[in-house]
């Protein structure tokens, strides 16, 4: 079974903060992680080949330093992996990376099974990975929380709802999209460190992905970012003081005079 | 400070840190309250290639020596000495088949162990034969089909879960300690059982117990080395193994230190955190010196002992020695840093206190070992190289 993972290196913090200029996320002197949520994409993807052989192969768009989230990718059990780096592919939004994704998809050609996180920690939209199957024509199953079968060319996967689960078979070569309670991120292991180190790691650009210029990187991006702003706060919550028994007498008292008891 | 480790020492160390802070820590508490044995943490350090750390290239491991083992068993320890020992102790049953075991024995048993399919252990320690071994009573008759053990074995530490015992018997006991010879029993073995679990002080993540032997038969391929080795095979496993129970120490009392110099900060009285306080900086200050010059000793022991030199009965029980009573200070200093809280079972560094106590009493007390120094400082009427 051979599989991919997509995984993005975000900033290890949700406290990011906004370039007032450009309206872009500042990255400069923050702690750089692979996603969380493609940590957990990895580890199914791993654990899928420990059980039915083939291999995994991480692949990540993003600049040069995004190599050592490969890397790292590796070290966690990872056989290969290819970085999509290239100035082309600067301002991308989520269309235009899914397009770079899906390009770099063909290239690599005979995958059985694309695995990405649910969403990204810094960009939040969860949009690449339904888009990537779109752009690709396979189908696509998003936030699964288990994998309970691969057989007969098809997998059969829960993802997550609002109120439960559903139970989804679908055709490979398929795209789905993992939520964190799919699996435990094992740790790195020794000798997987040391693969990690010598590990050849690829850099493939618009060159190499055959990429039509109008669909690349800010051209190919329709997303524009008109303003990034905390919301207002418009209603407040407030806390009732004092013992139990005049907290209770308290809140009687206020719901009876807004007339709702 | 710097200790010029390689950049595969570092990695070492740094995932070792990583196991613990992220597998061991969350669950400490409990283990050491439950006097649990930590499997899943074995099952950690197993996924995460630790086991072949100490093991030969040629069978499966990573080919580390006596220094990165100390890394790993340092950064164990530094959040739980209980774990520590369960893991050093592998080593302890391995290194006497390494060092002299023929190449078949190394292929059955390593690549199992360093893999973390299995568990070594090593005993011998008897209730009348501790730092005296010639007090050593259990038997190893040579019969048809190979030797007939009986007698028991206690204080073993990883029984009764490991599945590999390197054991030190009599195969002659008119001889004393020349008729010694280590012998592999596994677990499962016929006449082969467990007594005791013992209730310890401290490291009660792991397991201690005793060997029973009666009429247990074991075939004669699973003796190392030669007959009436065993004694000798013993003291230069000692000498191999003490740099990590030093280890053990640095890693216990930096626990300790960093818990302290943590608590000092946040605890505030007379307005001010405690660590303004003179009185609290002299102790914490001798506490880090304490714990560097601890480490200092130990890696340099370790890196005698890979050295391949000769004579390491003073660099590593120095090292031990030093170390494990440096490791009871400063975790009773950080109890004492730490006050009531600190004597509180809900904060660690009580545990720690207790976990320590144990470095300065099993590989060797160190009442043995000075004595052990002495001697050697006889030998060489004191001078230096």
């Amino acid at each position: 079974m051979n599989i991919i993972v997509c995984l993005k290196q975000v900033p290890a913090t949700t406290q990011v903060r906004i370039d007032p200029q450009t309206n872009n996320l500042i990255r400069e002197g923050i702690e750089s992680i692979i996603n969380p949520y493609d940590t957990y994409a990895l580890e199914e993807g791993v654990r899928l080949r420990e059980r039915f052989g083939g291999k995994v192969t991480a692949v990540s768009m993003g600049p040069p330093q995004a190599e050592s989230a490969l890397r790292e990718a590796i070290s966690l059990g990872a056989d290969e992996a290819v970085l999509l780096c290239d100035r082309a592919f600067a301002g991308s939004d989520t269309l235009a990376t899914a397009y770079t994704l899906a390009r770099a998809m063909n290239k690599l050609g005979d995958y059985d099974l694309i695995i990405c996180g649910r969403q990204t920690l810094d960009g939040d939209t969860g949009q690449v990975g339904p888009e990537l199957s779109q752009m690709l024509d396979v189908p696509c199953v998003a936030y699964v929380s288990q994998i309970e079968d691969v057989a007969d060319g098809a997998l059969r996967a829960r993802r997550m709802v609002e109120d439960g689960y559903e139970v989804i078979e679908s055709p490979l070569p398929a795209v789905i999209t993992v939520v964190k309670e799919i699996s435990t991120p094992r740790l790195p292991s020794l000798r997987g460190i040391a693969r990690s180190k010598s590990a050849a790691i690829p850099v493939w650009g618009a060159g190499d992905l055959a990429l039509e210029p109008e669909k690349t990187g800010l051209a190919g991006s329709p997303t524009r970012v008109i303003n990034v702003y905390s919301p207002q706060r418009t209603c407040q919550g407030e806390i009732l003081e004092g013992d139990p028994a005049e907290q209770v007498e308290c809140l009687i008292g206020r719901l009876k005079d807004a007339g709702l008891i | 400070m710097e200790y010029f480790l390689t950049e595969e020492q570092q990695t070492i160390k740094g995932l070792a840190r990583k196991i613990a802070e992220e597998r061991v820590l969350p669950v400490r508490a409990e283990l050491d309250e439950r006097e649990e044995f930590p499997r899943a943490i074995v099952k950690d350090l197993a996924d995460a290639d630790m086991f072949r750390v100490f093991i030969p290239e040629q069978y499966e491991g990573l080919g580390g020596g006596c220094l990165e083992l100390c890394l790993v068993v340092e950064e164990l320890s530094r959040i739980c000495g209980g774990v520590a020992t369960t893991y050093a102790v592998n080593a302890l049953g391995c290194y006497t088949l390494i060092e002299y075991g023929s190449e078949e024995q190394k292929q059955k048993y390593l690549p199992d162990i360093a893999a973390g399919k299995k568990l070594a252990a090593f005993a011998i320690t008897e209730a009348t034969a501790g730092s005296d071994v010639s007090g050593i009573k259990t038997t190893a008759e040579k019969v048809e089909g190979g030797y007939l053990l009986n007698g028991s074995k206690q204080f073993i530490t990883n029984a009764p879960e490991a599945d590999i015992y390197a054991v030190i018997v009599l195969t002659d006991k008119t001889k004393g300690p020349r008729g010694a010879s280590t012998i592999i029993v596994e677990k499962g073995t016929p006449g082969f059982s467990f007594g005791k679990k013992e209730k310890k002080m401290g490291i009660r993540a792991s397991s201690t117990g005793e060997l029973v032997f009666r009429n247990c038969l074991v075939p004669e391929e699973n003796l190392i080395g030669r007959a009436g080795a065993g004694f000798i095979q013993a003291m230069r496993l000692f000498d191999r193994s003490r740099p990590g129970i030093a280890a053990q120490a640095v890693g216990i009392a930096q626990g300790a230190l960093e818990a302290a110099v943590d608590y000092a900060q946040q605890r505030v009285q007379f307005g001010q955190p405690i660590i303004t306080l003179p009185v609290v900086q002299d102790m914490l200050a001798e506490m880090a010196i304490q714990v560097e010059a601890a480490r200092a000793l130990t890696y340099a022991a370790a890196r005698t002992v890979d050295s391949g030199a000769r004579n390491l009965t003073e660099a590593a029980a120095g090292a031990k020695v030093f170390a494990s009573d440096v490791a009871v200070k400063v975790t009773a200093d950080a109890v004492q840093v730490c006050g009531g809280t600190g004597y509180m079972r809900d904060f660690p560094v009580e545990k720690m206190m207790r976990d320590a106590k144990v470095t300065q009493i099993y590989e060797g007390t160190n009442q043995i070992l000075r004595n052990a120094i002495a001697m050697e400082l006889r030998k060489r009427k004191g001078r230096t190289v």
